[in-house]
C-alpha cells in the first residue's frame, strides 16, 4: 500500500487580501489547530530489547517524569527460564494548553532467558489483539468513543558492545516490521567513541537492508519546504539509528543543571548533540513525526491488518457456512460447492470422451491405409 | 610441581638440629628458579564472554602486544572454541601463552547448549594429560600442557545483574577451571552504579553457590595484595591500544568527546589491579591450582568412572594392572556379545526379506496366470465373431449368385448398370470381399446409432453417416 497521505498541520502566514475574490478558507489550518488542542493527543510507545540497555531511563529521559519509580527487577537466576510480559503505563501529560495521552508498553524479559525461541510471539500478540480491538469497534454500531490503543512506534534498543545486529535483533524485527513502526536505537551510546559510532551505525544499517528488514522510513520533504528544514531532515535521516544516552540524574556542566551522566574523566551530557543523538531523537519522536508515525500506522499497517482479516473471514464463511461473523460483510456470490463438483465431474469426462474418440479415429484412418 | 599440604616427615620422629655453619643448601630455590627459567614456562587462559564484548582488546592490552584476530560475527550457528599459541619473552624468561577464545558465545537464540563446546573444551585438555599420565613411556617434563589455567569471564556493563546466560554457564565452570568474572566496557557504568552492580553480582554467585577463584591469603609475602584485591572482585576493566596523548605522557586510553578514559589509571578502572593479580602476582598459584585441585578431581571422577578403586572390598590396596585386566575382558565380553545380537538382527532381517519377496513372486503368478486367461477368453470370442462372419459372408455369396443366374435371365440392358455399379463398388479403397460385405449391410440396415461404438460395429453408420466421417457425435 502506497503512503500518500501527509497529514502534517502545516502553519501557513496567510496574507489578508484586499481583493474581493479572497474567499476565507486559508483559514482552516488555525481552525484544524483549534480543534485538535481541544480534543486533545494519545500516543502509545513500545519499547523493546534486553535488560539493562536502559530502555527506562531513556524513556524518563524523554518526557522527562519518572514513570518507573517502583519497579522490581529480576535476579539473573529468576531469569534463566523467563517469559515476555507486557506492561503498560499511562500518563496524562500537558503542555503550553496541549494535552497528550501517552502510554509506554514495556516488554520485560525479552531476550532476558537461556532458551529464546519466538520471544517475540507475546509481543506481536498484543499488537494484533489492538489490531483486532479498533477493527471491532470500528465495525460497531455504536462508534462514538473509539478507543485507539493501537501501538504507533517502537523503539528497539540494539545493544553497543557487539559489532552488529545479532540474530534475536533481526528475528524480532522481521517478525514486526509489517506490524509497527519500528525505530532502532543503539542504546548506551556512551561506550562507544564517534569513530565506533559510526562504524556500528554503517554496520546495523547495511544488516537492516541485507536482512529486508523494513524499519520506519521518515517522509520526504516537500519540494517547497524551506532550506533549513531540508537540511535538518536530510541530517537526520543521515544519523539513523541514533546513538542515544539516558540519564535519571541532573548534574552541573559548564555551569548549568542538566541531565547525564558523571564519570571520573569527564561529564556526559544527554542533550548535547555532539555527545549523542538523544536530541535528534525527540525531536523527531515527538516535536516533528509524532503525527506522521500515527498515519503510518493507521494507513499502512492497521490497514493491512484489515485487509488480511477480512480476506481470512471470507474464505472462512464460504468454508462451514457460519453466521457470527463480527461485522456485516456481503456474501459473495460465490456458486455453490456441490454444483461446481458436478461441474467439474463433467468436464472431466467430457475430455477423457473426446480423447478416446480421437484416437479411435486414428487407429480408424491407420486401418484404411 | 604439584605443593602438598602434607607434611612429608609427618609420621616419623623429628629431631630439630641446629648447624654449626654455612652449608649452603638455602640455594635450592634459586636452583629450582634456574632450571625452570631454563625450561620456560607455560600459560593457558580462556576468555569467555559474548561477541563483541572486548575479549581480544584486553589481552591486547594485557599483554602490551597485538595478537591478530579478525572480528567474529554474530551469525555463527553454535560456540566454537578457537585456541591460539604465542611466544613470549620478557627479560629472559619465556612464556608460552595459549589465549583460547570462545566464537559465537551468547549469539544464539536458543543457549541452552552454549556452554558444552567450552565444559568438553576443558575436559578434553584434562584427558590429554591424563592419558599422558598414564603411558608407559611417559615424557612429562617435555609435555605441552594445555590445561586452561584460568577462566576470564566477560560480564557485559548493564547495570542491573548478571545475565541468566552468565548464571547458567559459570555454574557449569566452577568445578573444573579457575574463574575471575570481569566487568567488560565498564566505562560506561558510573561510580555509584559500579559498586552497587558489583555488590549485586557477588551477592548473586554466592547465593547461587558459584565457586570462583580467591587470591590465596596463606602466603604472609601477597597475603595482604591479595586480601584487598579480593575484594574488589569482579574487576571493572577497560581495554584499548590506542595510545592519546594525556599532559606531557602518552598513554593507552579511549578518548570520548568529554574526557579520555586512562587505561592504567587506577581511578578511572580496575585493569591495573587485573594486571597484578593475574600476572605478576598469583600466575604460579592458578597453575598450582589448576593441577592439584581441578585436574586431581577430573582424574579422580575418570578413573573411578572406569571402576578403579584405591582399595577393594577387603581394604587391600588395589593393584592397577589387576584393575585393567578385569576391565579389559569385561570389555571383550560386552563386544562379542554385541557382535552376537547384531548378527541374529542381519539374519532375521533377510529371511523377512525373503518371505516378502516369495509373497510377491507368487503374487505376480497369479495375475500372470489370470491375464493369460481373460486373453484367451478374448480369443476364443473373437474367433466366433470371425466364424459367424464367415457364415454371413458365404450366405451373401450365395444369395449373390442366385441374383446374377436371375438377371442373365432377364433383359442384357440391364447388365451395364449393373456394371457400373459393380465397379463403382471396386472403387471403394477397402478390401473387396469386405467392401462388398459392408455396401450389402449398408444398404439394408437403417442409419440409427447414436454413439461411436454403435457406429464402429454398424457398418451402415459408418460408411453414410456424414456425423461419423466429420469426427462428430
Amino acid at each position: 500500500r502506497l503512503r500518500n497521505v501527509r497529514g502534517k498541520v502545516r502553519f501557513m502566514r496567510y496574507i489578508y487580501s484586499v481583493d474581493k475574490q479572497y474567499v476565507g478558507f486559508a483559514t482552516l489550518p488555525n481552525q484544524v489547530h483549534r480543534k485538535s488542542v481541544k480534543k486533545g493527543f494519545d500516543f502509545t510507545l513500545m519499547v523493546a530489547g534486553e535488560s539493562g540497555l536502559g530502555k527506562s531511563t531513556l524513556v524518563n529521559s524523554l518526557f522527562l517524569t519518572d514513570l518507573y519509580k517502583d519497579r522490581k527487577l529480576l535476579n539473573a537466576e529468576e531469569r534463566i527460564n523467563q517469559t515476555v510480559e507486557i506492561t503498560k503505563h499511562t500518563v496524562d501529560i500537558e503542555e503550553k494548553g496541549v494535552k497528550l495521552k501517552l502510554t509506554i508498553v514495556d516488554t520485560p524479559g525479552f531476550g532476558d532467558a537461556v532458551n529464546n525461541n519466538e520471544c517475540w510471539k507475546p509481543i506481536t500478540d498484543y499488537i494484533d489483539q489492538q489490531f483486532e480491538q479498533y477493527f471491532r469497534d470500528e465495525s460497531g454500531l455504536n462508534r462514538k468513543n473509539i478507543l485507539d490503543n493501537r501501538v504507533h512506534c517502537c523503539l528497539y534498543f540494539i545493544p553497543p558492545f557487539g559489532h552488529g545486529l545479532r540474530p534475536v535483533d533481526v528475528e524480532f524485527m522481521k517478525a514486526l516490521h509489517e506490524k509497527v513502526n519500528i525505530v532502532p536505537l543503539i542504546s548506551k551510546a556512551d561506550c562507544l567513541t564517534p569513530n565506533e559510532v559510526k562504524k556500528l551505525k554503517d554496520r546495523v544499517r547495511d544488516e537492516i537492508e541485507h536482512f529486508g528488514i523494513k524499519v520506519y522510513q521518515f517522509p520526504e520533504c516537500d519540494s517547497d519546504e524551506e532550506e533549513e528544514f531540508k537540511q535538518m531532515d536530510k541530517e537526520l535521516k543521515e544519523c539513523t539509528p541514533f546513538a542515544v544516552i539516558g540519564s535519571n540524574t541532573v548534574v552541573e556542566a559548564r555551569g548549568q543543571r542538566v541531565r547525564g551522566r558523571l564519570y571520573p574523566w569527564g561529564i556526559v551530557e544527554v542533550e548535547n548533540q555532539s555527545h549523542c543523538d538523544f536530541v535528534k531523537l525527540r525531536n523527531m519522536l515527538i516535536r516533528s513525526h509524532m503525527h506522521d508515525l500515527k498515519d503510518v500506522t493507521c494507513d499502512v499497517h492497521y490497514e493491512n491488518y484489515r485487509a488480511h482479516c477480512i480476506q481470512e473471514m471470507t474464505s472462512k464463511l464460504a468454508q462451514d457456512n457460519r453466521t457470527d461473523s463480527p461485522l456485516p460483510i456481503l456474501p459473495l456470490p460465490t456458486p455453490d460447492v456441490e454444483t461446481e463438483r458436478l461441474i467439474k465431474m463433467k468436464d472431466e469426462e467430457l475430455k477423457r470422451m473426446q480423447e478416446m474418440l480421437e484416437k479411435m479415429q486414428q487407429q480408424m484412418h491407420e486401418k484404411d491405409q | 610441581m604439584a605443593a602438598t599440604d602434607v607434611d612429608i616427615f609427618s609420621n616419623e620422629e623429628k629431631r630439630n638440629l641446629s648447624l654449626g655453619g654455612h652449608v649452603g643448601f638455602d640455594s635450592l630455590p634459586d636452583q629450582l628458579v634456574s632450571k625452570s627459567v631454563t625450561q620456560g614456562f607455560c600459560f593457558n587462559i580462556l576468555c569467555v564472554g559474548e561477541t563483541g564484548i572486548g575479549k581480544s582488546t584486553l589481552m591486547n592490552t594485557l599483554f602490551n602486544t597485538m595478537f591478530e584476530n579478525e572480528e567474529a560475527s554474530h551469525y555463527q550457528n553454535g560456540v566454537y572454541l578457537r585456541p591460539r599459541t604465542y611466544d613470549l619473552q620478557e627479560s629472559n624468561v619465556h612464556l608460552k601463552l595459549t589465549i583460547v577464545d570462545t566464537v559465537g558465545f551468547g549469539d544464539q537464540i536458543n543457549k541452552e547448549e552454549s556452554y558444552k563446546p567450552i565444559v568438553d573444551y576443558i575436559d578434553t585438555q584434562f584427558e590429554n594429560y591424563l592419558q599422558e599420565e598414564l603411558k608407559i613411556k611417559r615424557s612429562l617434563f617435555n609435555y605441552h600442557d594445555t590445561r586452561i589455567h584460568i577462566c576470564l569471564y566477560f560480564i557485559a556493563p548493564t547495570g542491573h545483574s548478571l545475565k541468566s546466560l552468565d548464571l547458567v554457564t559459570m555454574k557449569k565452570l566452577d568445578s573444573k577451571v579457575n574463574i575471575i568474572p570481569i566487568i567488560a566496557k565498564a566505562d560506561t557504568i558510573s561510580k555509584s552504579e559500579l559498586h552497587k552492580f558489583k555488590i549485586k553480582i557477588m551477592s548473586e554467585l554466592v547465593s547461587n553457590g558459584v565457586q570462583i577463584y580467591q587470591f590465596p591469603t596463606d602466603d604472609e609475602a601477597v597475603t595482604e595484595i591479595n586480601s584487598s584485591m579480593n575484594a574488589h572482585l569482579p574487576f571493572a576493566v577497560v581495554g584499548s591500544v590506542e595510545e592519546v596523548k594525556v599532559g606531557n605522557k602518552t598513554v593507552r586510553a579511549r578518548q570520548y568527546p568529554w574526557g579520555v578514559v586512562q587505561v592504567e589509571n587506577e581511578s578511572h578502572c580496575d585493569f591495573v589491579k587485573l594486571r597484578e593479580m593475574l600476572i605478576r602476582v598469583n600466575m604460579e598459584d592458578l597453575r598450582e591450582q589448576t593441577h592439584a585441585r581441578h585436574y586431581e578431581l577430573y582424574r579422580r571422577c575418570k578413573l573411578e568412572e572406569m571402576g578403579f578403586k584405591d582399595t577393594d572390598p577387603d581394604s587391600q590396596p588395589f593393584s592397577l594392572q589387576e584393575t585393567y585386566e578385569a576391565k579389559r575382558k569385561e570389555f571383550l565380553g560386552d563386544l562379542q556379545r554385541k557382535e552376537e545380537e547384531m548378527r541374529q538382527m542381519f539374519v532375521n532381517k533377510v529371511k523377512e526379506t525373503e518371505g516378502e519377496l516369495k509373497e510377491k513372486e507368487r503374487e505376480l503368478h497369479e495375475k500372470f496366470e489370470q491375464l493369460k486367461r481373460m486373453h484367451q477368453e478374448e480369443k476364443r470370442k473373437v474367433e466366433e465373431k470371425r466364424r459367424e462372419l464367415e457364415e454371413e459372408m458365404n450366405a451373401f455369396n450365395r444369395r449373390k449368385v442366385a441374383a446374377e443366374t436371375l438377371s442373365l435371365s432377364q433383359p442384357l440392358k440391364k447388365d451395364k448398370d449393373k456394371k457400373k455399379s459393380v465397379k463403382t463398388e471396386n472403387q471403394s479403397g477397402v478390401n473387396l470381399s469386405n467392401s462388398k460385405v459392408m455396401m450389402a449391410k449398408a444398404n439394408m440396415e437403417p442409419l440409427n446409432c447414436q454413439s461411436w461404438w454403435q457406429a464402429i460395429q454398424c457398418c451402415t453408420c459408418l460408411v453414410h453417416s456424414d456425423a461419423w466421417r466429420q469426427g462428430l457425435f
